[in-house]
């Protein structure tokens, strides 16, 4: 029992490996939110009347909901409260955002992306997997590749702001459409605030000839990080859009507040994957980043698909709850999840699917892991609407411990108002086993690779939703070696 | 290849191995023989090396080191094979992958180089002919689903792909029907050869009359009461256990 425990200890206490900071000149508002701060960031980035105003509306709502204290507090995570007056909104880095090729780019970004293993170059060289990457440092896109071979098929890809700039109508049509700005506490100042994201567009029948990724980076002190994606994927066509994130090590707690918004139109089907890997704090629960994330997909038309595949093991705290409205007839939601929790780490994590055409179906695959003092929840909402007809959920949440001073919590919820739908609940929570460690050990493999490749199994479901190029990003991030199948 | 000497051994707090001495030399093939409850399979335990079982008293030696110094997979890095009497089900993880990765651990130890998929695959199919494996069994979660007589197997074909020193079965023939017997008896006995030694801890003579011992030992409480050649597991199957009890009361 005590090496058991020594080596999973070992195992969770592993330092964050992507911990460093760039040094790159910043422009930066000062610290506090009033209609100000906003004009100021909506000026920057020239953007129209009718977004200013979305922002304005956003602010006053935020305002009111702060004033009333209408910050979530349902969650199962503990957070010293948040001084929202004392956050900075803007911050970017002074490089010129549009830019003909890297070589424009500061070479000290492009060097903070080769040590988390994102290089442009590579990519770019690489034949066979093509990866276009709108890269964020910040707020600020500072790199967009492959633009001009997705435009051949009329795909629109970019930065959120250079969106508003060439594609207004879409981004009036579209933004807000899925999560509205009243949404919820953190939807709403993500309104008010967002700097930058990314916008996609996949017009009617196109098939998207490549992943579509975006690299977060949180990088400046103190500041929050408020992105903004939409994807919009056309009758008929098809997108797999990766989201992967890294931050530096930091010392003060980082609020994150971002949005994404997803929407599917008749028989098109968006697959939209993320790694997140956050600065989750140190061993004693200092530092890391606060994650409040809103991710929704509305599945608009008839035989649409949605599909959300996520691993988390960054963060100081993760609130979020990636769901899919199933408005079309026979449309189809999933949601795939790893989570995993070390140190002090905290998550409340699920998805909702909202069952309201008929015929629609939707999957849950939820996988969480615990270590050290790690707590993790899983909070899951399956509503059948009342014109549902035939509609069919399958939710299954495992969790694993490691360890003994961490927690794992399930929270199903069930709103079922058609007689006529299906709706399965299966959940587990096993403890590693000392038996199946033992097992791994007696055939040669390290009590820390039998701990990976026992959590690697447990994930596998999840794992292997995953594109190719992510699954092995997911792989290092759960120190695992990953089965031959799956990357 | 393995001396135990006056061997005390703890199952958790339980005193369970009361003063075992054993030899075993290259090339031969021991049969430990006992009712339930006289510590054959705290024996094997100790043997690998699985947590929650201490040696109290006296020395474990093989090919002359101290093996409880050994962590389980040094051990096992090092030769020593346990076939499990219940081998253990690891869900989302391929038999394929965790046998090839157990190969190479086991090949890098000793300096060899590693294999590679098609290597191991070339390997893994050669063997799995010997244990009259189906081919999908290799695709599938470790054990996970098998039958009793597929985990045996399974337990026999990686013996056989790491070829270990000293093997040990712990009552490989248990739940197996006759014919599944006669497989994973081939397979063990393909491995014999003069610079491998096995250990067969069963509780049933009729695995012996395929896995033919050069020695048999007879284990109560926690003692070896009685050893002899083959004839003598004969002997006890005709006259059962209680005729061992009463004689070395």
């Amino acid at each position: 029992m005590p090496e058991k425990n020594e080596a999973l200890k070992q195992l969770a206490n592993q330092e964050y490996q992507y911990g460093f900071v760039t040094d790159v000149e910043e422009d930066r508002l000062p610290p506090g939110l009033n209609e100000q701060v906003v004009r100021q960031i909506s000026s920057k980035k020239n953007e129209p009347a009718w977004l200013l105003d979305f922002r304005l509306k956003a602010l006053r709502r935020f305002l009111e909901m702060l004033e009333e204290k209408n910050e979530p507090t349902w969650a199962q995570v503990d957070y010293p409260s948040i001084d929202y007056q004392n956050i900075i909104y803007y911050s970017a880095p002074k490089t010129p955002v549009e830019l003909e090729s890297l070589d424009e780019v500061d070479p000290e970004l492009l060097r903070t992306y080769e040590k988390l293993g994102i290089s442009l170059e590579e990519q770019k060289r690489l034949s066979g997997v093509k990866v276009a990457v709108d890269a964020v440092f910040d707020s600020v896109s500072v790199a967009t590749t492959f633009k001009s071979e997705l435009e051949k098929k009329g795909i629109i890809f970019c930065s959120f702001s250079e969106a508003v700039e060439t594609h207004p109508d879409l981004i009036r049509e579209y933004l807000g459409s899925v999560v509205p700005y009243s949404d919820n506490f953190f939807a709403c100042l993500n309104s008010a605030v967002f700097s930058d994201g990314s916008f996609a567009y996949i017009p009617k029948g196109v098939h998207c000839p490549m992943e579509l990724s975006t690299y977060f980076r949180i990088n400046a002190s103190g500041t929050g990080q408020f992105e903004r994606t939409l994807l919009v994927a056309d009758e008929g066509a098809q997108v797999s859009y990766l989201e992967g994130c890294t931050a530096p090590m930091r010392d003060e707690n980082q609020l994150h507040a971002a949005v994404v918004e997803l929407v599917a139109l008749q028989d098109a089907s968006i697959k939209y994957s993320t790694v997140q890997n956050w600065y989750p704090g140190d061993k004693n629960g200092v530092g890391g980043i606060y994650n409040f994330v809103t991710k929704r997909g509305a599945c608009r038309g008839a035989r649409s698909k949605i599909s959300w595949t996520q691993v988390e093991t960054g963060s100081a705290i993760t609130w979020k709850y990636p769901s899919c409205i199933l408005q079309g007839d026979g449309s189809i939601g999933e949601f795939y999840s790893v989570a995993m929790t070390n140190n002090c780490q905290q998550a409340d994590t699920g998805t909702k699917m909202i069952h309201l055409g008929k015929n629609t179906k939707s999957t849950i695959v939820s996988k969480g892991i615990s270590a050290g003092r790690g707590q993790q929840s899983y909070r899951g909402l399956v509503r059948i609407g009342p014109k549902a007809e035939g509609a069919r959920n399958y939710s299954q949440c495992d969790s694993l411990l490691l360890g003994d001073e961490c927690g794992a919590h399930t929270f199903p919820y069930l709103e079922v108002k058609n007689p006529d739908a299906t709706v399965e609940h299966e959940a587990t929570t096993s403890k590693i086993g000392e038996d199946q460690l033992f097992y791994c050990r007696q055939r040669g493999l390290s009590e820390e690779d039998a701990i990976s490749m026992i959590v690697n199994g447990f994930c596998k479901e999840v794992l292997r939703e995953l594109p190719m190029e992510f699954a092995v990003e997911a792989q290092n991030l759960l120190s695992v070696s990953l089965e031959g199948a799956v990357g | 290849m393995l001396e135990i000497k006056n061997l005390h051994a703890n199952a958790g707090d339980e005193p369970i191995l009361r003063g075992i001495d054993l030899e075993i030399a290259a090339g031969e093939v021991h049969a430990v023989m006992g009712p339930n409850g006289s510590g054959k399979s705290t024996l094997s335990n100790i043997l690998a090396g699985r947590p929650g079982y201490s040696v109290t008293h006296g020395e474990v030696l093989y090919a002359g080191q101290d093996l409880t110094q050994l962590e389980p997979e040094e051990r096992a890095r090092e030769g020593i094979f346990l076939a499990f009497q219940y081998p253990v089900e690891i869900p989302g993880v391929s038999n394929n992958y965790f046998l090839k990765a157990s190969v190479n651990a086991v090949r890098a130890h000793r300096g060899e180089p590693e294999l590679d998929a098609m290597e191991f695959l070339a390997l893994s199919q050669e063997k799995m002919k010997a244990v009259d494996m189906p081919a999908d069994l290799m695709n599938r979660s470790i054990n996970e689903g098998f039958s009793g007589g597929e985990k045996k197997r399974n337990e026999v074909l990686q013996m056989l792909l790491l070829e270990p020193q000293l093997s040990i079965l712990d009552e490989t023939d248990s739940g197996l029907d006759i014919d599944a017997l006669r497989v994973v008896a081939q397979g063990v006995n393909s491995l014999r050869s003069p610079d491998r030694a096995m250990l067969v801890i069963t509780h049933y003579q009729r695995l012996l009359d395929y896995i033919v011992p050069d020695r048999v030992h007879v284990l109560s409480a926690g003692r070896i009461v009685r050893s002899g050649g083959k004839d003598l597991a004969l002997e006890l199957e005709e006259k059962g256990y209680g005729w061992i009890e009463e004689a070395s009361a």
